[in-house]
Formats: structure tokens, sequence, C-alpha cells
């Protein structure tokens, strides 16, 4: 495959949270402001720029976000679209970026991905994010988002025999690395047992299981090696796969309800194409919106079998000093999940690791993952990006 | 900012699969789905034939929605299935004439024809299938 | 009133809702003496029904129970006066449900608790006629009760439908004949707008459901040269449980007559479908070569009387569907707080 190597260069990000007075547009400058910044570029050398979002028209009334970004980003005339895969929006839209960067066509692109919720009220919220299945036949009949996660959820323990306080531990975890985040939304830690006491959302799913509605926006700016060299930029971040695949976008037309194919299929290909294997990762960002589904993406990963992801949680495999560091952002639970700007919040955690920036730095992390996801599974973006020099 | 915004044409358009729980059947590899499709999404294959589906199921799996989209706030508490019919077509559909805590996985239910919601105070109905556990 | 040519009921099906409500709850919440309430309970409709949902199922039931294919049907009548669109035809969905749609004579009927007899009435015609060779016959109800008045202790909600047919062997019964006695007499009414029904209260007794349901049984009788003896079950109207016993008693019925037919102390006054059911729950016991009177009671007012005979296909055709007391039976209790949010008594604006 004859495809450039493309490489992270800067990345900036908003706090996550209520922002009653910033829009999405205010967002998305601010975030994207700050990688151009990091990156140690001008804005004019962006050739491109593509922003993830899921619900802007729902929620804002607001589409043609990739002109809407150019123009408050003062470079109206770039290359620019909006780039939807529910909550994979925002890696979808990094996945985009690194398909212009890589094609050679465009030497430096930026991307962003915002959300803006809090606007609209929970029930309009819950509305809109059911939108990320099949609206004639799983919205009708008034599942919520969290709901189709519950039937995952509630399948998955009656399946393995796995206690709902074993999967629940995924939102400790979250909670305890989120404390030293300056971007969390949540920066508190949380007992099992508040956790497992928290009011029920959708059974089996209590509250604080759940990722929470927020605003935010995350931005990196990617570039090839040759506009590295042009411009004498000091790089240290490479991506050495981006990957995507689908499923089928509802529950009721899997084979198996507790395996996400698309995580599966789309980490195949990307350690396949970084010529890695699970062992050699450093450390990751997963997506998981739900308890449930965090224990599902390890196991789906490679770093577990079936219904044994969450003996990793319990066992203490994904801290920060173990085998397999998870989540050390606060994941979606507690660093917050700005549905469309999640997939760009993760690749950035991981790049600040690299580069030796994190908060709950993993000591001498080369390769790093990133997992998002859409739907109930139905897009799965993996990124994994290695230091290089 | 319209939530999704109301339609007389959509509903009507898939009111006759709604109505009588139609899916189709993959004339090569015998699966069927459920609404009914143009491609098999198991084998690829596009001859397929339009079938009337079994009323009859049992539940693969549920949850309890406390927290509604919008349109469905006053029907809250209710449940959602996904319901495995006779001929292991599997269907996302709520559940009726039972309590949350009387609904167990694995149990036998029928199908019902009822209101699934409105579209607004003056807007149209929606009417579905749902499914309970057997009158007889 | 008899088509010249005979026609029968070639299936038929009932439905009711599973919520019920205690007479002595709706006593206790307006002070009443739980003693005096008319009924023991009533049936309530869920969240999701409606009169045409109710329908629907009675229709599949009574397909059912016919065993003829749903495009065979070419008439859906459905009486009721508490459809859920003001404008806006019940049978139409009830066809497209049921697989009964394009080619038929469909149409929605008012006329208070008798508009579903009339329907089967209507569709007799249809039949006899030659018309069309099978039709499909409801009466579907959600009754609004209006709060702390004496109905509504007995409002409630049902449907029942009946595929009529030309006379076969195949029908589980053949009608014999019917009579309508009609007048204008205003003793239940409800102004466009309002939400719930208004009646003359003493005035609802004698001069309209006792002078309408004795003449129209009186002259059903009369014109088939038939006596109350003849007939092995009377079904009236049941708007409580009184006066059905005491027109039963004045048109000479002893009580046991009455006994199979008569449901509303537990599952409450079903309006266009009370008689109906009423006849459904006859057939689900009653054996081949029995007579049973069927007579209804509209308000505004009307009545129509049927005299129906059973036959032989009824032992098996009975059991192809749920029975009217599978769902007397299927029943769970609600308080009159949730009662009120199922039936929108509760102002959200």
């Amino acid at each position: 495959m004859n495809v450039e190597k493309v490489f992270v260069v800067g990345g900036g990000a908003t706090k996550i949270g209520e922002h009653w007075d910033k829009s999405l547009r205010t967002l998305f400058v601010e975030a994207a402001l700050e990688a151009v910044k990091d990156g140690g570029i001008e804005l004019s050398d962006v050739e491109a720029v593509y922003v993830g979002n899921m619900s802007s028209g729902e929620l804002q009334g607001q589409e043609h976000l990739g002109s809407l970004m150019a123009t408050w980003l003062g470079i109206p005339g770039v290359a620019a679209a909006k780039i939807e895969a529910a909550c994979a929006s925002g890696s979808a839209a990094f996945h985009q970026a690194y398909l212009a960067v890589a094609s050679g066509v465009y030497d430096c692109v930026l991307v962003g991905g915002v959300e803006k919720m809090t606007d609209a009220v929970v029930h309009d919220v819950t509305a809109a994010l059911v939108m990320a299945d099949d609206a004639e036949y799983t919205a009708f009949t008034g599942a919520s988002f969290v709901g189709l996660n519950a039937i995952v959820y509630r399948y998955y323990m009656e399946k393995y025999g796995v206690k709902q306080e074993d999967i629940a531990l995924f939102s400790v975890h979250d909670h305890k690395y989120a404390v030293d985040n300056p971007h969390a939304q949540f920066r508190f830690t949380v007992t099992l047992e508040k956790v497992l006491s928290s009011p029920l959302v959708a059974d089996p799913i209590r509250l604080l299981e759940c990722s929470p509605i927020g605003d935010g926006a995350a931005a990196l700016v990617l570039c090839t090696e040759k506009f590295i060299k042009e411009k004498g930029l000091n790089v240290a971040v490479e991506v050495a796969a981006s990957t995507a695949a689908t499923d089928t976008i509802s529950l009721a037309d899997r084979e198996d309800l507790t395996t996400l194919t698309a995580t599966v299929k789309a980490a195949k290909k990307a350690y396949r194409t970084a010529k890695i294997e699970p062992k050699d990762i450093d450390v990751m960002e997963i997506h998981d919106a739900f308890t449930i589904l965090g224990v599902i993406h390890l196991e789906d990963l490679g770093f577990a079998k079936k219904g044994e992801g969450w003996k990793l949680v319990k066992e203490g495999e994904i801290e920060k000093d173990a085998k397999i560091p998870t989540n050390l952002s606060g994941g979606l639970k507690a660093r917050g999940h700005p549905v469309g700007a999640t997939g760009v919040y993760q690749i950035y955690e991981i790049y600040q690791q690299l580069m030796g920036k994190a908060p709950n730095q993993v000591d001498g992390a080369e390769i790093g993952l990133a997992q998002s996801v859409g739907g109930v599974g139905g897009t799965v973006v993996i990124n994994i990006l290695r230091r290089v020099r | 900012m319209g939530l999704s915004a109301s339609s007389v044409p959509r509903v009507w358009r898939e009111r006759v699969v709604k109505y009588r729980l139609l899916g189709s059947k993959c004339i090569k590899c015998g699966k069927t789905t459920y609404p009914p499709r143009k491609v098999c999404p198991y084998c690829g294959s596009t001859e397929l034939e339009e079938v009337s589906l079994p009323k009859k199921g049992r539940v693969l799996s549920y949850t309890v929605i406390r927290a509604p989209p919008k349109s469905y706030l006053k029907y809250s508490p209710y449940v959602v299935a996904l319901v495995e019919l006779e001929d292991g077509t599997r269907v996302l559909a709520q559940l009726t004439d039972i309590e949350p805590n009387e609904v167990k996985s694995g149990m036998v239910v029928e199908a019902v024809f009822r209101r699934y919601r409105e579209q607004g105070e003056d807007g149209i109905i929606e009417y579905g299938i749902k499914f309970r556990p057997p009158i007889k | 009133m008899k088509p010249s040519r005979t026609t029968g009921i070639l299936g038929y099906g009932a439905y009711i809702p599973i919520y019920r409500i205690k007479g002595e709850e709706i006593a206790r919440v307006w002070g009443r003496n739980r003693a005096t309430v008319p009924v023991q309970e009533k049936s309530v409709p869920g969240l999701d029904e409606d009169s045409l949902t109710f329908a629907v199922e009675a229709a599949k039931n009574a397909l059912d129970r016919a065993g003829i294919k749903p495009e065979e049907i070419e008439a859906v009548y459905v009486g009721s006066e508490s459809p859920p669109y003001a404008v806006k035809p019940t049978a139409t969905v009830v066809a497209e449900a049921l697989g009964i749609t394009p080619r038929l004579i469909a149409i929605d009927m008012e006329f208070a608790c008798r508009a579903g007899t009339t329907a089967m009435q209507s569709v007799m015609g249809l039949v006899a006629s030659g018309m069309i060779k099978y039709g499909l016959a409801i009466g579907t109800d959600t009754a609004q009760g209006r709060p702390q008045d004496e109905l509504e202790y007995t409002a409630a909600a049902g449907a029942a439908a009946f595929i009529i047919a030309p006379h076969s062997s195949e029908n589980v019964a053949y009608i014999e004949g019917s009579y309508s006695y009609v007048t204008d007499t205003t003793d239940f009414w409800r102004r466009d707008g309002e939400f719930y029904p208004r009646h003359a209260y003493r005035f609802t007794g004698e001069p309209a459901y006792f002078h309408h349901v004795y003449n129209a049984a009186l002259g059903l009788m009369e014109e088939l040269g038939l006596k109350s003896s003849d007939f092995d079950y009377a079904v009236f109207h049941q708007p409580n449980v009184k006066f059905p016993h005491r027109i039963a008693k004045r048109l000479g019925f002893l009580p046991e007559k009455i006994k199979d037919g008569l449901l509303s102390n537990v599952i409450g006054n079903t309006y266009a479908a009370s008689s109906m059911i009423g006849l459904a729950a006859v057939l689900d016991v009653a054996k081949p070569g029995e007579r049973i009177l069927v007579v209804s009671f509209g308000s505004g007012a009307g009545s129509d009387a049927f005299s129906i005979v059973v036959q032989d296909a009824i032992e098996e055709k009975r059991l192809l569907a749920p029975l009217v007391r599978d769902y007397v039976n299927r029943r769970k209790y609600i308080d009159y707080a949730v009662y009120a949010r199922f039936r929108n008594k509760i102002k959200h604006r």
C-alpha cells in the first residue's frame, strides 16, 4: 500500500462540562487554536478541516459544520466537511483526516470533534442519541440508547454468569483517574457502593454506570513527513494504523449480543497494519459509554476471553502500572462523552501519553490505542499511535 | 429545531410492516429478518420473499426504560425487549400488560397491536406490535 | 327485520383489557357508601390501548375462529362512541392491520352502546343481499366516566367482533332475524368539544333503557312467532347489574337464562361492546340448537334485538381463540390514582 506516513503534530481540548456560555463554534475554535499552537503551525498551513459531530442538527439546528468552523477559524477557502458516525463521529473524522494526509493530497489537516448537548433538556437529548440506531424499528419502540446497552448488559450477565458489581467496577476505575485530568467533567472518586445504589436509568444500568451529558471539543493537527521537514517541526508521534468497521446497526440483527464484531474487525486490521499484537500496546483509551461496554471492549480487542473481560478490571490489570493501562483520562464515564468529540479526545489523550505529557502518565509509553464506538457497535474506529524518533 | 420531524408519509409507508409484523425470508440461505429487506444481511443475496412472521416468541433480554426519549414520556416506565420469534427472527419491541418486575428472560410472549406514540397532542397516532404474556 | 336470505356468525371474538378498578375504590375517593356501588369492578384500558387496538384484537379472534383468509372479508363496520380520532376512521386501521385491505366497504358508526349491534345488522344486510360474502361487525369502546358521577363506576372498556356469513354449516350460529326500535330520546349525550358525556339520571331508566329494550324484544318475538320460553339464553345491554335483571324479569326470563351473558359486575359497562361481549360469552358455553336472545340499547335511543340459534360448528370453533372468561380472569387491580393517570384525568397543561 503506497501511503504517506501521517504524523500527529499538535493537539488541544476544552474541559468537558456544562458550558452554558460556550457554543458549538466557540468550543471548536478554542480546541483548534490550542492544537495549532501546540503543533507550532499557522492556521494558514491548514488545507482541510474535518469536524466530527453527531447531533448539531437535532439539538442546535445547525448543519454544514465544515464551512461554519472554517469561517470561524478565519480560514474559509479550505476543504471542509462534517463527518458523522454517531458517537464515533470524532474518530471517524480523524480517520477521514488520516486518509486525507495518507493519500498525499493534503499535507496538513486539522481535525476536531465537538458536541453541544446541554442546551437541550434531557428527554430531547435522549431522543437525539437514539438516532444512533434504526429510527423506524429501534427508536420507534421507545428504546433509549441506555436501554439498548442495558439489553446487552443483562444478556451478558445471564450468558456468562457475571455479577453486576463486577462490571460496575469500570466506573470506579474511570473516576479514580479522572481526578488528575484537568479536562475531565467529573474529578471525584466514586465507590462501588455509590455506583450500585445510584438510580436505575434503564434496568439494569444505573446512573453512575452511564457516561454523562456534556459539552466539549478536542482537536488534532495531522501532517505529512514532507510538511514536517519543510517547517522544521519537532515530531514524535505517528499514526501507526487507522481502521474502521461497521456491524449491523441494530442488536436484532446480531448473531452474538455480547460481541461487537466491528471492534474485532477494526482491531484485527489495525494490529496487522501497525504490525503489533495486543500485548505490545502500552496504553489505551476505550469507549466505555456504559460499564458493560468497557468490559466487552477488553474482550473484543483481544485482552480477555469472552465473558472474562471484567476480570481484568477486578484484578487491577488495567491500572496505570499494570499490564494494560486503560482509560487513564477517566474514560467516557468520568472524563466525559460529548458524543461527537469523544473520539478525538481519546486520540488526543493517547497523543499526550506518547509525548510524555499526560496526567496519569504511563512510563515510556510507545504504542497507544484509541477505540471509539458509534451506536451499539454499529461503527468502530480504531487508531493506533506510535512514538517515533 | 423539530425533533424527529413529524411526518404522515413516513408512518404510512411503514404501516403494513409494523401492523402485521412482516419480514423477509432469504430464498438462498433461509434466514429471516424484520423488517423486510432488499438484501439479505447474512448472505448478501437479493432474492428475498416477504413473509408474515410468527406471532409468538420468547424474551432474549430486556430493559426497563425509566428516562424515555421525548415522545414516550407519558408511558414511562415501560419495558423494551429483544424477542426471538418462533422462527428465530429477532425483533425489538415493547412488552405490555406486564409489570417490569414480572419480566424474565426466556419468558414466552405473543404479539399484540398497540399504540406506540403520538405526533404531539394534535398529530397522528402511530401503532405497532408489542408483546405480552399469552392469554391462554 | 329479517333478510330474505338467512345469515349466520362464522367467527366471533372479544377483547377486555387487563386492568380493573373496584367500585369500592372509586367510592373511597368520593366518600360514597361502598355498599351502594352498581358493579363490583370495571375494566380500564392500559396507556397503550384505545378502542381501535381493542377492535383489532377482537377482530383477530373472530378471524381465527372463522378460519377464512382476511382478504375474503369485504366489509369492516366499527361501532364506537370513543374512537381515537374524532375524524379518521378506525375501520381502515383494523382492515390494514388484519390484511383485509384494499377491497372492502369500511365505515365507523356511532349510536352510543348500540353502534356495534347496528353494525351487525348493516353487515347482515350486505351479506344477505349477496353484495358481499363475509363481513366484520365490531363494537368497541373506552368509555370516559365523569369523575364523581354515577357512571364513573361503570364506564368501562372492551370490544367484540362478529364475522357475518351466508347461512352454512360452517357457521357457529345463524341469525333468525333482528328487530330495531328507535325513537328520539335524549337520555345520554355528549356535545362536541366536551370531554365527558352527560346523562339525564333517572330518565335513562324507564323512558330510555327499559322502553326500547322491552319493545325491541317484544317486536322481535312477535315477528318471529317466538315466546321467551323458546330462548335458552338472553343477553341484554348491561349498563349495570340491576337493569338487565329487571328487564329479564319483565320479559319472562329467569335469572339463570341471563347469567352466562351478564358480565357487567366484573367488567362494567363496555358500551358498544356490552351486549356483544355478553353474546360472545354465551357462545363460549352454549350447545348446538340452543336459542339466544340479544338486545342492545344505545342512548339517543334505540335497541337492536336478535334471535340467534347455535350450530354444531360452535364446539370446535370456540376453542380457536381466547374465551371471554380468559379475558375476564386476566386482571390486575389499580387504584384511583393510577386509574386517573390511565384515563387522562390528570391535567398536564
